[in-house]
């Protein structure tokens, strides 16, 4: 019984320590003048690396879930004879669900696991205590272009999930089933908003791209620098960050729409 | 800036350290000079933290407590700005060699000197070229890391580590896993190195014969501190049993055969108890 | 170059987000919304303000103009206290305008409609902080049902 007690306070513990490591990780890299000229073409690559490469899956996704929810949506509001409601059904969900928190699941599976095993493998190959010793500071070097990268990136790539899925949207609902496109539009339109719905979708997918990159960063940077060590805090990320999205979400949306 | 009438380059004293993660000491009042502009080899049974000496010289591991001065500095007790300042001084080649996987050697040789300094790029590329040549691999700039030999990725790595002409090298296990040409390469390298370019050197490993023919100094670490420490011929004269079984690599003595535990009787009648230790990290 | 296309495909990668993001703004928002430009406030109590929320719509024919940004109860008699907030487009609506609390459909949401009153030299227009007095409170199903059996019954 005190052993379970005892190695529950060493997981709080842990735990504690881990976020406090995470928390002076992201501060070290982020704090101090950065120098423009160097770290221009490093973001430029991450930004590649992260943003670029994640955009097919991104297109190919934000297309059939826009679809679905066109299809579903249909079947449901035409027993109500509100198909015209289509239009912002489906651009209400994406705006303000679908696009920041499906971009942050596929973003952390697809970018986030690459990223700590990026940095993993850098740490098991000792080229992060190499950066070290010729003095320059992997932290500034490694996990800051890294980070800023993933920061720029998501927001984006949410912003073009959810046009890709209204475009989908209306592929399947206006030239599939035949909701008139006027109707789809316009009264998307009259219930769609700057301010409520686009920004509070992009506000969200900040706070993910903050916490999805974070937690990739941090498990790559911590890891235990054996091949265990890297695929275990792999698949650490991909799960501790699709839960932090999703419970975070929860909290963002009941502050915004609550 | 340095203690210009010392002759040791590295003064370790009093140095305790144990790992974050282990409650045994790797080294407890570890003593030891490291003299300059010559070459001294560092020997001891695996697992013993030679490595970790490395790395708490190099200011990357912080000891409990004792001194680490290098040219004079205390290591441990500098800042973050004036440890790097420190390390521009001094590099490492790392055990793997630790070039960075997704640059050409050429790139990888030039990176430490675009860091540290704003050279236009014709000065960049005769020093890299230089660096190169010095190893032997100028032909193979264009390579990327996974394309050379374990033996040429550690002459790369020597080369890149000598870029920006340190006072100290050290080398983690740098024979380790080479065949017989190229450890023979790098021991020619290591001294040919450390004369033209006035170096001092640490080398660490278990490669007792290639090292000896180089070493000016050699120092035996075992059971948490330095056991010996001369000149190669002074230990082989050396009437110390652990000494002699090192250099002549017996399997038991001093340094037991086996890993501490029960006693073999007691533990395959199973009357023992949990006894066992864990491990020093090394 | 390796970077110089690494570059344009990073361009490229931004430009895209721009243009998705032009194409929710025009596409699929109303921009011509009383959230962003000049705006200005007007008040008016109902006696029952049904299922109207905050950011429902203030209509005029149909054109939504402004939204409700505040309800409260007001004064000695707790009376719901609309705040609408219309855009400055629409600043030129007399004194005698009249506001009422209609509903989109038969499911729809509420909504206000406003009704510009008539203009003469008599009355004056309304300002920023003005009331506007002559409100219809929302129908209530319930209320509605009451009335009509307590009619039924009278016969």
């Amino acid at each position: 019984m005190l052993d379970r007690v005892a190695s529950l306070g060493k997981t709080i513990l842990d735990s504690i320590a881990g976020a406090g490591q995470a928390m002076v990780m992201l501060l070290r890299a982020l704090i101090g003048k950065p120098q423009l000229r160097k770290s221009w073409p490093l973001l430029m690559q991450q930004m590649y690396s992260v943003g670029v490469l994640s955009l097919v899956i991104i297109i190919v996704s934000g297309l059939f879930i826009g679809m679905v929810l066109g299809l579903q949506g249909y079947t449901i509001l035409v027993d109500f004879g509100a198909e015209q409601s289509l239009g912002p059904m489906v651009a209400l969900s994406l705006l303000r669900e679908l696009g920041p928190v499906v971009t942050a699941l596929l973003f952390a599976g697809r970018a986030g696991s690459a990223l700590t095993a990026e940095i993993g493998l850098m740490k098991a190959t000792e080229q992060l205590s190499s950066l070290e010793m010729m003095a320059v500071d992997p932290l500034r070097r490694v996990i800051s272009p890294r980070f800023w990268a993933g920061f720029y990136s998501m927001p984006l790539l949410a912003i073009i999930f959810s046009a890709v899925g209204i475009y989908g949207g209306y592929l399947v609902g206006v030239r599939w089933l035949g909701v008139d496109e006027g109707a789809f539009w316009s009264v998307m339109q009259s219930n769609v908003e700057w301010g409520q719905d686009i920004l509070n979708g992009i506000i969200k997918s900040l706070v993910f791209a903050f916490t999805v990159t974070w937690i990739a960063l941090h498990k790559g940077f911590h890891c235990t620098p054996t091949s265990v060590g890297i695929s275990r805090a792999t698949t650490s990320t991909v799960v501790t960050a699709s839960l932090a999205v999703l419970g975070l979400d929860f909290v963002l949306t009941a502050l915004m729409f609550g | 800036m340095s203690s210009v009438n010392s002759d040791d380059l590295v003064v370790i004293e009093n140095l305790d350290f144990a790992h974050a993660y282990g409650a045994h000491p790797v080294y407890q009042g570890l003593q030891m000079r490291i003299p300059r502009g010559k070459i001294t080899a560092v020997m001891g049974p695996s697992g013993i933290g030679k490595t970790t000496l490395l790395r708490l010289i190099g200011g990357q591991l912080r000891p409990q407590s004792g001194s680490i001065k290098f040219a004079g500095h205390d290591i441990p007790k500098l800042s973050r700005s004036a440890l790097y300042e420190q390390r521009k001084r001094m590099s490492m080649l790392f055990q793997s060699g630790a070039l960075f996987t997704d640059m050409s050697v050429y790139e990888n040789i030039a990176f430490p000197i675009r860091e540290h300094s704003d050279l236009p790029e014709e000065i960049i590329r005769t020093i890299v070229l230089m660096k190169l040549e010095a190893v032997g691999l100028r032909g193979a700039r264009d390579l990327m890391p996974a394309e050379l030999s374990g033996g040429m990725a550690r002459r790369a790595a020597l080369a890149r580590a000598i870029a920006l002409d340190p006072e100290l090298i050290m080398y983690d296990e740098p024979f380790a896993g080479q065949d017989p040409i190229s450890m023979g390469v790098i021991v020619k390298l290591i001294k040919s190195l450390n004369n033209s370019l006035d170096l001092t050197s640490i080398v660490v490993t278990h490669d007792i014969a290639e090292v000896l023919t180089i070493a000016d100094n050699v120092v035996i670490i075992a059971d948490k501190k330095v056991v010996a420490q001369g000149t190669p011929a002074e230990l082989q004269a050396s009437d110390d049993e652990l000494v002699q079984q090192f250099l002549s690599g017996a399997a038991d003595g001093p340094v037991p055969f086996h890993y501490r535990a029960a006693s073999f009787a007691d533990d395959i009648l199973g009357s023992a108890a949990e006894q066992k230790g864990t491990g020093n990290a090394g | 170059m390796e970077s110089r296309n690494t570059q344009l495909a990073v361009g490229f990668f931004v430009i895209i987000g721009v243009l998705a993001l032009l194409f929710l703004g025009l596409r699929a928002a109303n921009t011509n919304v009383a959230s962003n430009g000049q705006t200005y406030q007007l008040y008016a109590k109902f006696d029952n303000i049904g299922g109207l929320k905050e950011r429902s719509p203030v209509k005029v024919g149909g054109v939504v103009v402004g939204r409700v940004t505040r309800i409260t109860l007001d004064g000695d008699y707790y009376e719901p206290l609309v705040e609408m907030t219309i855009s400055k487009d629409y600043d030129e609506f007399s004194n005698s305008s009249s506001v009422s609390i209609l509903t989109s459909g038969l499911l729809g949401e509420q909504y206000i409609g406003l009704s510009p009153g008539f203009i003469d030299d008599t009355v004056e227009m309304l300002d920023d902080g003005d009331y506007i007095h002559d409100t219809k409170s929302a129908l209530v199903l319930e209320d509605l049902i009451g009335q009509f059996l307590f009619s039924q019954g009278n016969d």
